[in-house]
């Protein structure tokens, strides 16, 4: 904000000030004759975000053209209003500097949209249609109120620049310690813990507490932020997995044999004996469950709220070690020693799909926060990303020497690979593209084997697990800057995470509902319409709905003879047969269409045909 | 080596200023000394072997002294709302990087973002707020307030004060009449007004007199408020008839009123007879009511099956349709002219459009017994039916089927409905000699809301209307309670008409294709309409 004036500029108004007076008082919305009145700067003081917000006018009135927002009348309105401003004038003379609403970039608008206008609904009614179209205006404008909220976030993102366009990979973390303020490089830190063996971490969901367990039973959770212990105990058993509850006051940890849930203060709470040989965990917050991946291959869903086994379902895959969630719709991803990368649902005994990623086994799997993308790397030396929106095909491929043996997205869509000692991070051009794997931009070397990974949500931390302990490496621009304080608050309060508590439990999504696509449940459910229709129809003998059969009007003056009736009747029925006939032509002439590239020989211009 | 009770983070502190005693000692840094330290230990120092070593890359020699820092920054503060991650936003260039992490300033203690992104499942989440909202509803649908007794026989009529919302006129099947205070729910003023049923009573617009009509064929005027101290009941005007009236409408605007009996009579309140009688047909019209808009329009029913329609300003009737069974009362909707809402005999609410009487808008169908009475809600979206089946439903108004029924244990058959001005109320008068008062929406809390109440209230409304459709919220959504009684009536006419549906399918289906004419369900009960 630079709403402080500058001496530079105050200087020349006032000596016109002077000059002016004896004149007519100039204000400032007037002609400007006097030069300088344009160096004040009409209105309200514009900010570096104000101008972004202000689309440039040809551009955006092309994009306009094409989507729905054009049908609104606030944004498409403006360029008009701007063309002549001398209507705008008021009872005082006044002008608006800035008339009508506030403009809104159409990108932001699509971003809070809901409801896909291309899908029809089949056969619906005048009556449904006019209120599915008064409920899709209504949405159109709640997604441009929300889009203009966006003014209203406060902070930006963290970025790395290197000197005059030189790679950020080079880049050490020394360096970046070095170049940024005292408070965001005291969240670099090591913690040196050579003697429990390889770690494993999580950082709880709002990003402020970390626990981790060490191999040799070492187990240990803390505020990360205000390096504060809350809890240190070997559990004197091999640790396989940890992982924090809903909230910072649960832990739990997959232990050699059974799974064991830890409080806060490092007390056992539970011991699992149904899920035994954890080797992976993975907490689905808004389901509440905790599914455990266990070396006898199964997957087991526990719903901690309760304390009951949701589902167990048999992978039939042997050992399974490879498991991420999609935090977009819970599915579960488990990686297979085949190569293929299986997703689960609770409700379902078999696998929702199976994708074959790798030749030779995965050996990690991660799914980013929006829920499109899947980086998988194999036994292979492969780095995959996939794009999960439907077609499981790889968007991009890179052989890496020695292969990735652990995987994770960023909030942002950073991507961070460990391999061996080296952690690798790769970024995307904006936020919901995926990360390009030609040049990495972050590189940094651990003292030991890497044995877990994790963004920190909400920082721009990466924590790392490996053999000599604990490292939590800056990577500027990783972590979403502007929280919802309703729903994960890094900062909340005792009371504040109390009341979350609750209204989380009380909305609590059945293990039912998890499915490949979460707003699956609001869409309409078109089998079971026609299935009820069917037998309404089967019911009472008759389609209560079919469209009567035309009956020409009686006219008058002799013109109703029978003749007459007869040939308009005709002529509707000719036409509603000629409309069928039609109809059946284009539907042909599709199929022709569809089937005729994969028939004919494929030619190098094909790519042009649409 | 430590053993397994023994913290290896566990606050061993060193103090950071005796270089000597850390070196000898400690054997990892703990995170809060490593914070403490920040940076400085790093570049400045050479690397201590106790610190793990930071494969940095870069030569770890002291390049330049730490950089002043800024003084206001506060690390490892509590968490409280005023959590200041650093001062000012400022940036520097170390070694020609620009760098910047994210650091916040919280201002507000709950920051909002509503990117789609940082909400996920947000269809099944808010499916499962409506489900619990739903619940909730029905845990706190509590619809019952009062019931106010005092009548020595069962209530036939009720009728609304027009200017205040806490008066309520009764009038019994012996012929007394008593005005009611809602707020103090007692009964304010007793009159012996007829000999035999008080069949009508309506209060006039201005609200200072109410008209009654009885089986004593006269019909009365009478002041709203109480006779002075020591002077007798007595009606303004007493108006003797040659016939039993049986009952009574006021004009909406203007000093006329409409009874009827055996024909319908306009009167003028100045005179003793009337301005008009009409009639069509020889039977005893049941009730009369004026359009509370087109304020000369008159409905009445009449026990010969018919509704007819009438005109003030012409000396005879407009058009009548014949129904199958017998109307008890109709209801004008208040926002909507055209139409009016007829309580039928077959158990069926029929609601009309004046233009177009030949098919209903809507049948109402719900009640298992004979409806008695129907008065519309003052917003003209629903209207609430009393029926003989002792239950009161409401209905809205383009739905065939009842949202909401109202019964208690005591309740007898319902003779008289009304809707309270304010849209909040049901009074039903009852054979029992009990009028009884309802909250309109069973679940509403009464009294002053907060604005978070408030907000919380339409957030779960729309979340309700949202998924409404949904079959599990559906079917919570819709289950009431109800007595055996009307339970098992239900059941047995489901059965009933079933049978009928199935016979006339089988009829369809066996005989010649068109022979048979398909009728809906909403021109079946419409036998002509008469002009």
């Amino acid at each position: 904000m630079e709403t402080a004036p500058k001496p530079g500029k105050d200087v020349p108004p006032k000596k016109d000030k002077l000059q002016t007076k004896r004149k007519k008082p100039r204000r400032y919305w007037e002609e400007e004759t006097v030069p300088t009145t344009a160096g004040a700067s009409p209105g309200p003081p514009r900010n570096k975000k104000n101008r972004e917000l202000r689309p440039q006018r040809p551009k955006n009135a092309h994009i306009l053209k094409k989507s729905r927002i054009s049908k609104k009348p606030q944004v498409p309105k403006k360029p008009r209003e701007w063309k002549n401003p001398e209507s705008q004038r008021g009872l005082s003379g006044a002008q608006d500097p800035f008339p009508g609403p506030a403009p809104v970039p159409v990108e932001v608008v699509q971003k809070f949209c809901r409801i896909d206008k291309s899908r029809k609904l089949p056969h619906s009614k005048a009556k449904t249609r006019s209120r599915l179209e008064v409920a899709e205006a209504e949405e159109e404008e709640t997604s441009i109120k929300a889009a203009r909220s966006e003014l209203l976030l406060a902070e930006e993102p963290g970025f790395l620049e290197g000197e005059d366009g030189e790679d950020t990979a080079k880049i050490c973390q020394a360096d970046i310690v070095e170049a940024v303020d005292i408070a965001s490089a005291a969240k670099h830190f090591d913690l040196n813990l050579r003697q429990f063996g390889p770690y494993r971490l999580n950082y709880s969901r709002t990003g402020r507490h970390l626990a981790f367990g060490g191999r040799r039973g070492h187990v240990a959770a803390l505020d990360w932020v205000t390096k504060k212990l809350m809890c240190e105990i070997n559990v004197m058993e091999v640790v396989r997995d940890i992982r924090f509850l809903h909230s910072e006051a649960l832990l739990a940890v997959a232990q050699n044999r059974w799974l064991h849930i830890y409080d806060n203060q490092g007390i056992e709470l539970h011991c699992i004996r149904r899920c035994d040989r954890v080797t992976r965990l993975e907490f689905l917050p808004f389901h509440f469950l905790l599914a455990t991946a266990s070396e006898t291959g199964f997957l087991t869903y526990l719903d901690v709220s309760v304390g009951k086994i949701v589902a167990a379902l048999n992978a039939r895959a042997g050992r399974l070690d490879v498991m991420s969630q999609n935090p977009y719709n819970a599915v579960i991803h488990l990686g297979h020693s085949n190569g293929t990368v299986s997703l689960w649902s609770p409700a379902m005994k078999e696998p929702l799909a199976k994708i074959l990623c790798h030749r030779g086994g995965v050996r990690a799997v991660a799914v980013d926060s929006t829920g499109t993308y899947m980086a998988t790397s194999g036994l292979d030396h492969q780095l995959k990303i996939f794009d999960l929106r439907g077609t499981y095909q790889p968007l991009s491929t890179r052989t890496l020497p020695h292969g990735a043996g652990h995987l994770a997205f960023s909030q942002r869509g950073l991507l961070v690979a460990g391999m061996g000692d080296i952690v690798n991070i790769w970024a995307g051009q904006g936020k919901a593209s995926p990360p390009s794997l030609e040049q990495p931009y972050l590189t940094h070397r651990l003292s030991g084997p890497v044995h877990g990974l994790q963004f920190c949500p909400f920082e721009d931390v990466l924590g790392v697990g490996h053999t000599g302990g604990i490292t939590s490496m800056l990577v500027p621009g990783a972590g979403e800057p502007n929280f919802d304080g309703l729903e994960s608050n890094p900062y909340r309060s005792r009371k504040q995470r109390q009341e979350w508590e609750v209204k989380a439990l009380l909305e609590k999504v059945p293990a039912e509902l998890i499915c490949l696509d979460p707003r699956a449940l609001a869409e309409v459910d078109v089998i079971s319409l026609e299935q009820g229709k069917k037998e309404q129809i089967e019911r009472l003998g008759y389609d209560p709905q079919a469209k009567a059969p035309f009956q020409p009007k009686p006219k008058q003056k002799g013109r109703s003879s029978t003749a007459s009736l007869v040939k308009r009747k005709r002529k509707v029925m000719d036409e509603e047969h000629r409309d069928k006939v039609r109809q059946s032509l284009q539907q042909q002439h599709h199929k022709e269409a569809k089937a005729k590239p994969t028939g004919a020989r494929p030619s190098a211009l094909d790519r042009f045909v649409r | 080596p430590p053993g397994p009770t023994r913290g290896l983070l566990c606050p061993r502190r060193v103090n950071s200023s005796t270089e000597g005693a850390r070196t000898g000692h400690s054997h990892y840094v703990t995170p809060a000394e490593s914070a403490m330290e920040g940076s400085d230990c790093t570049a400045k120092e050479p690397p201590l072997a106790n610190v793990c070593r930071q494969n940095y890359g870069a030569a770890q020699d002291p390049v330049e002294p730490a950089v002043p820092r800024s003084a206001s920054h506060v690390t490892g503060s509590s968490l409280g709302k005023a959590e200041v991650a650093c001062g000012r936003r400022w940036r520097k260039t170390a070694g020609n990087i620009k760098c910047e992490l994210l650091r916040r300033i919280i201002l507000i203690s709950v920051p909002r973002n509503y990117d789609p992104a940082l909400h996920p499942f947000e269809v099944p989440r808010e499916y499962v707020r409506a489900l619990n909202a739903t619940k909730l509803e029905r845990v706190f649908a509590k619809p019952f307030l009062a019931s106010l007794d005092g009548h020595r026989d069962g209530v036939n009529c009720l009728a609304k004060h027009p200017k205040n919302l806490a008066t309520v006129l009764s009038g019994a099947c012996d012929g007394e009449v008593r005005i009611w205070n809602l707020t103090q729910r007692n009964c304010i003023r007793t009159i012996q007004a007829h000999e035999g049923f008080v069949r009508g009573i309506c209060t006039r617009f201005c609200g200072t007199s109410f008209f009654t009509v009885g089986d004593d064929k006269t019909v009365k005027q009478w002041k709203m408020d109480g006779p002075g101290y020591g002077d007798e009941e007595e009606p303004l005007h007493t108006i003797l008839g040659k016939t039993v009236y049986t009952g009574i409408d006021h004009h909406w605007k203007e000093a006329v009123f409409a009874t009827c009996g055996q024909q319908v009579d306009i009167w003028d309140e100045q005179r003793t007879n009337p301005i008009c009688s009409m009639t069509w047909g020889f039977d005893s019209i049941s009730s009369v009511k004026f359009n509370p808009i087109e304020t000369f329009l008159l409905g009445s029913c009449a026990s010969d099956r018919n509704i007819v329609l009438y005109d003030m300003r012409q000396a005879t009737p407009l058009k009548k349709v014949i129904l199958g069974m017998r109307t008890n009362t109709i209801c004008w909707n208040p926002m909507e002219a055209f139409i009016f809402t007829a309580a039928n005999e077959d158990y069926n609410l029929y609601t009309f459009d004046m233009r177009a009487l030949d098919t209903p808008v809507m049948v109402h169908m719900d009640h298992v017994s004979a409806v008695l009475d129907v008065d519309y809600s003052p917003t003209g979206k629903e209207f609430v039916s009393a029926s003989f089946d002792k239950s009161i439903r409401i209905f809205p108004v383009d739905k065939s089927r009842s949202r909401e029924v109202y019964h208690t244990k005591r309740m007898q058959h319902v003779i008289c409905v009304k809707w309270t001005s304010d849209s909040k109320y049901i009074m039903c008068g009852s054979d029992e000699m009990n009028i009884r008062l309802w909250k309109a929406n069973a679940s509403e809390k009464l009294g002053v809301l907060t604005s978070r109440e408030k907000a919380a209230k339409d957030y779960n409304q729309k979340l309700k209307e949202k998924f409404q459709h949904y079959p599990h919220i559906k079917r919570i959504a819709r289950h009431r309670h109800l007595p055996k009684s009307i339970y098992s009536q239900i059941q047995e006419q489901r059965i009933m008409k079933e049978a009928r549906r199935r016979k006339e399918v089988n009829r369809i289906k066996h005989s010649k294709p068109g022979s048979v004419p398909i009728v809906s369900e909403k021109k079946k009960h419409v036998v002509a309409v008469v002009k």
